[in-house]
């Protein structure tokens, strides 16, 4: 076999098992940096055997079984006293392991490690991404708005914290499930991208990790399957991501959602995530994210049949922030309010959020909209100035600055 | 894993001690907590402490020593007993930190101890 080849059955090995193989390393001993590095040198290991000897039966167990030989080996040396014992552990372990090639997976584990709430919130999503999917520190931090060795230090302190402190991995138990759950999937979304959709012209914080974020959100739906919560967070992600060609039109400009052509929506995306969240609701356990993914599945509808859906909108916004009343929802509430007819009802619920909202972009976008709406086209271009100077995206800045130069030709 | 929790109280809370409409819920709180550690098996030690006007900081600088009435700096909460834990893991420290009566008049904080170091 060629180096080529040898080269890429361990990297789709790498692609397939990295998460599990890091998860399976670490339960044992809580150290994830020690798991990612043994495992680092066991892909160097198989690039160099495997050429030679041929790529084994179960690429995978091999190489647990070469990365968890270099985590005994380095333990062996750092402690000599105690050293025959985790090296027998683990030897024993070896013996035990199926020859199916089927093991156990510890990425739910690892995934609630990384979400504890004794780690940073900001830091939580990037240590997900990093342990679960291998992502390196550079291409997370692009994402986050980032210097790649600010991330790499804060992933390193992150997941020192989680073995000095002692944090178990384990799957919290029913009494706590629900809002460690919660976490996660909060993580996840944060890694997917902020809530760009529900504002027309609102900005998008960070570009976000869609296509791995989604493909953490389809591991949460097969490793909890009777939570529909995680079958929400899909849904609304899928969604979300079936719009991404119509976002933007042919010369790069933002295309608001009510402007979109649904027929340039990826109609596989819309129909998976209209499937998750009819399988949710069999749950009858309702909560944010599939009251948001709801929201969006209201919005495609709308715009599919040209039938105006108001009113059900409005329910499923005040629903949102009776559950999630994050200032994002409050906002967009609003901004579903002042569609339905009444622009000076959603004035008044953005005022009584204007103190947290100084600089918070589609806060501005929201109230233009509605003063626009009411007929007060001169506030309205101001508010949009303001919107357009917390504005970070160059195609949403230039969708604004034609609104306000409308505004001002009418006004 | 042994950690140690460090209780901290308000000068609101610590003035309870002695304020004899107080004193009885606030020692007895401490005291059916402290029992309940004991009883689980989880106390390795602790200790209350004095309040913080009883304490002296003391410093070397450039030789010389400097002798300071009371804690270090004034901060909102003052530190007013601390044990140490062997329990599982991080989640099973919370759990007794979360149990603490100074939790809601003040904080926690769960430090793991620093293990032996390795001989040579």
């Amino acid at each position: 076999m060629t180096q080529a080849q040898a080269r890429s059955v361990a990297e789709q090995a790498a692609r397939l098992s990295y998460g599990r193989l890091v998860a399976m390393l670490a339960a044992r001993s809580g150290d994830i940096a020690a798991a990612e590095d043994a495992l680092s040198a066991a892909f160097a290991a198989a690039l160099e055997h495997w050429p030679v000897r041929g790529i084994p039966d179960r690429p995978e167990a091999w190489l647990l079984t070469a990365a968890r030989r270099t985590l005994g080996q380095k333990r062996a040396r750092a402690v000599t006293a105690r050293a025959a014992e985790p090296v027998l552990t683990l030897l024993g372990e070896e013996r035990n392991m199926p020859h199916d090639g089927i093991f156990g997976d510890d990425r739910l584990k690892l995934l609630f490690v990384c979400a504890h709430p004794a780690i940073d919130e900001s830091v939580q999503a990037p240590l997900m991404l990093q342990t679960v999917l291998g992502l390196d520190a550079a291409r997370i931090a692009g994402s986050f708005l980032m210097s790649p060795a600010a991330m790499g230090q804060r992933l390193v302190r992150a997941k020192t914290k989680i073995r000095d402190a002692g944090i178990a991995f384990v799957v919290p138990d029913a009494e706590q499930i629900g809002a460690r759950t919660g976490t996660v999937l909060a993580a996840i979304y944060a890694a997917y991208g902020t809530g760009w959709e529900d504002v027309m012209g609102a900005d998008a914080r960070r570009k976000g990790l869609a296509q791995e974020a989604i493909w953490l959100g389809r591991l949460m739906v097969q490793l909890l399957p009777d939570d529909p919560e995680a079958m929400g967070l899909l849904a609304l992600m899928l969604h979300c991501e079936a719009r991404r060609v119509a976002r933007r039109d042919t010369e790069g400009g933002f295309v608001p959602l009510y402007r979109q052509d649904p027929a340039q929506w990826s109609r596989p995306m819309v129909r998976e995530a209209e499937t998750w969240l009819r399988t949710a609701a069999t749950f009858a356990k309702p909560g944010r994210f599939q009251t948001e993914a709801a929201i969006q599945s209201l919005h495609a509808q709308s715009l599919m049949t040209g039938e105006a859906l108001h009113a059900p909108l409005n329910r499923l916004y005040d629903l949102l922030v009776a559950v999630a009343p994050s200032l994002g929802a409050q906002v967009a509430r609003a901004v579903a309010l002042a569609d339905s007819g009444a622009p000076d009802r959603a004035l008044l619920l953005l005022d009584q959020c204007a103190r947290q909202a100084e600089s918070y972009q589609p806060w501005w976008v929201a109230r233009s909209h509605a003063l626009r709406l009411s007929g007060r086209r001169v506030e309205a271009a101001q508010a949009v100035d303001i919107a357009i100077g917390l504005t970070e995206d160059k195609a949403i800045r230039r969708f604004l600055a034609e609104q306000t130069a409308m505004d001002r030709n009418i006004g | 894993m042994h950690y140690v929790l460090l209780y901290k109280e308000t000068a609101a809370e610590v003035g309870k001690r002695a304020d004899p409409a107080e004193a009885d819920a606030y020692w007895g709180g401490w005291n059916a907590y402290m029992g309940a550690m004991a009883q689980a098996g989880v106390m390795v030690g602790g200790n209350g402490l004095q309040p913080p006007e009883t304490g002296t900081t003391l410093s070397i600088v450039d030789g010389v020593r400097h002798v300071h009435d009371g804690p270090f700096a004034d901060s909102k909460e003052a530190l007013g007993g601390y044990v140490v834990l062997d329990v599982a893991d991080l989640d099973a420290a919370l759990e007794w930190a979360a149990r603490a009566p100074c939790v809601s008049a003040g904080s926690v904080e769960i430090r793991p101890v620093l293990p032996p170091p390795p001989q040579s």
